[in-house]
């Protein structure tokens, strides 16, 4: 009940912030830390609450950005009825991956590399056919009016996205007190064990994908709202899946707020380095890589971890 | 309850289980011994779902149940603990019980309340430490909650008092006992002769993948094949002479 409460305190927080913040750059910085807060989320459910660790989760980012935007773009759809397609092509595509790597069993280092090759492959495809626009990408027309989900200012926006990390506040916490989150649990520490006690291993796992492609999807739906374009190398690259799993690996895995934690943590960082070292490229960089290495060593269990054992 | 036809399994060169027939009657405890690498967890393994023979079959009240998914069985009832247990780590004595318990009880209030029952059944105390941080025997009771917290009415213990010291395992004979007495039918691979003897009401001895005899405890001690078997060929001869020498 407590991280009820939190969850709460923290949304009306958010909430209220364009009310009294009006500088463009801290509502964007905000904007941001619950962008990356999102992809964080989405990743925990499959790798933290699941103990599958993906490192393709582009796939279901990238999914939900072509879907909306070729909608949008091809076929002149409203960006709010392109939102579920796009998050209902986001928890196919996690379906479908899942289905083919967990009926064969994959687990660890075998599982990772299958998910980055499924990116990959859709990288490439994106970057063949012609509906995606090619390597051009595609660009959003301009249509300014919350109707069609261009809003004039920042907190437009915000709310949006708020929105979106709230859903995937109330699924981690669900996770944490549900029985599927009890089976999710039981697969990641044994899954013999787990199917000695009557846990469907397979279909737990697909759940867990399903769900954590969908959260994946519409952080991709934001990402081409809130930049109005997409080409293949930011949808299903590399990058997007490192975003996606440093921040609950520095914040806490298969907690509540380490994603949160790990979003504001690193996004500050990467805000920091870069003021600090504007002029020599790559400086930032190194500092932003040598704190993360001192998080993983120093803290294993994230920046939720180290506050638990302050407050046990 | 559970009836074993002339199973086989074969691991590459290996011939673990070789025509191996057996029942288990219904509420009662049965054993199943036998020396090393005899092939009992393998045979647990496919009873339990885990592993499908290469010929035979396994019947479960009555149906045949051979190659059905361990899930599947779990929810039929037929639970198993494993003989290198293998607990939910990072998760509290409460929420591995649950794991059993909700099998039955979507509710998560009422997968916790259950734990907390069948972890007194079973004595075990200190619902909230990591199962990380338990003793052995501890993690051996937590194994037996959590099958039992699945309900079942058949529960496979594979090796439940090994690693125990005389102490422990005198424990633990009562909490059995008393699982049989609630109408649990217990099917238990046990190394400790002290506890077949006390519980088992029927022994079966595998050696080499066959099963080599079968009958009440008393009788089985006393079976020359079997004590050949524990103590290697002419074992059994020596013995008896041994025996009329001192009487004479």
């Amino acid at each position: 009940m407590r991280e009820l409460a939190a969850i709460t305190a923290l949304t009306i927080v958010v909430a209220l912030l364009p009310a009294f913040v009006t500088s463009g750059f801290a509502l964007n910085l905000a904007i941001m830390v619950l962008y990356t807060t999102l992809l964080g989320q989405a990743w925990n459910v499959l790798a933290g609450f699941g103990g599958q660790f993906s490192f393709g989760h582009a796939l279901f980012f990238g999914t939900g950005a072509y879907a909306s935007a070729a909608l949008q773009v091809h076929l002149g759809v409203n960006a709010w009825l392109a939102l579920p397609v796009a998050i209902a092509c986001g928890a196919a595509a996690g379906a479908f991956v899942g289905a083919l790597s967990f009926r064969y069993g994959l687990r660890g280092s075998y599982f990772a590399l299958v998910t980055l090759a499924f990116a990959e492959v859709f990288r490439i495809l994106a970057n063949s056919v012609a509906f995606t626009g090619g390597g051009v990408g595609l660009l959003l027309p301009l249509k300014e009016s919350a109707a069609n989900l261009q809003f004039a200012g920042k907190a437009g926006f915000l709310y949006l996205i708020l929105a979106f990390v709230l859903a995937g506040f109330l699924v981690s916490w669900w996770l944490k007190h549900s029985r599927f989150g009890a089976w999710l649990a039981a697969v990641r520490d044994s899954e013999e064990s787990a199917a000695a006690l009557g846990v469907d291993v397979f279909r737990v796992k697909l759940g867990a994908i399903a769900l954590s492609a969908a959260l994946m999807s519409a952080g991709g739906f934001f990402y081409v709202q809130y930049f109005h374009y997409i080409d293949p190398h930011i949808a299903y690259g590399p990058a997007v899946s490192v975003e996606a799993l440093l921040g609950p690996i520095a914040g806490g895995l298969g907690t509540v707020f380490g994603p949160l934690l790990g979003a504001a943590m690193l996004q500050l960082l990467g805000e920091l380095t870069r003021n600090l070292a504007g002029d020599a490229p790559g400086v930032s960089l190194v500092v932003y890589g040598v704190v993360l290495i001192g998080m993983v060593t120093f803290l294993p269990r994230g920046i939720a971890g180290l506050i638990a054992r302050r407050g046990a | 309850m559970l009836e074993v036809r002339g199973v086989s399994i074969r691991f590459g060169g290996v011939q673990a289980l070789d025509g191996v027939s057996l029942a288990v009657a219904a509420g009662g405890i049965t054993a199943l011994i036998g020396p090393n690498g005899a092939g009992k967890s393998t045979l647990f393994s496919v009873v339990s779902g885990f592993l499908a023979p290469n010929a035979g079959t396994v019947h479960f009240l009555g149906e045949d149940v051979t190659g059905v998914a361990p899930h599947r069985l779990c929810r039929m009832g037929i639970a198993r603990t494993f003989q290198i247990v293998q607990p939910f780590a990072a998760q509290t004595v409460r929420e591995n019980i649950a794991v059993g318990a909700h099998l039955a009880r979507p509710s998560r209030r009422e997968a916790l309340a259950h734990a907390e029952r069948v972890a007194e059944r079973v004595g075990l105390a200190q619902l909230d430490k990591l199962a990380a941080n338990l003793t052995v025997a501890a993690r051996k009771r937590l194994e037996l909650a959590r099958a039992l917290a699945t309900g079942p009415k058949l529960l496979l213990l594979d090796e439940v008092l090994a690693g125990l010291n005389p102490n422990e395992v005198a424990a633990v004979l009562p909490v059995v006992r008393a699982i049989r007495d609630s109408g649990v039918t217990v099917f238990m691979i046990e190394h400790v002769m002290q506890a077949v003897m006390n519980l088992a009401d029927t022994v079966f001895v595998l050696n080499e993948g066959r099963l080599i005899a079968g009958g009440p405890p008393a009788q089985i001690a006393s079976d020359a094949r079997v004590i050949e078997a524990y103590l290697g060929h002419g074992a059994a001869e020596r013995l008896r002479r041994a025996a009329e020498a001192a009487h004479a």
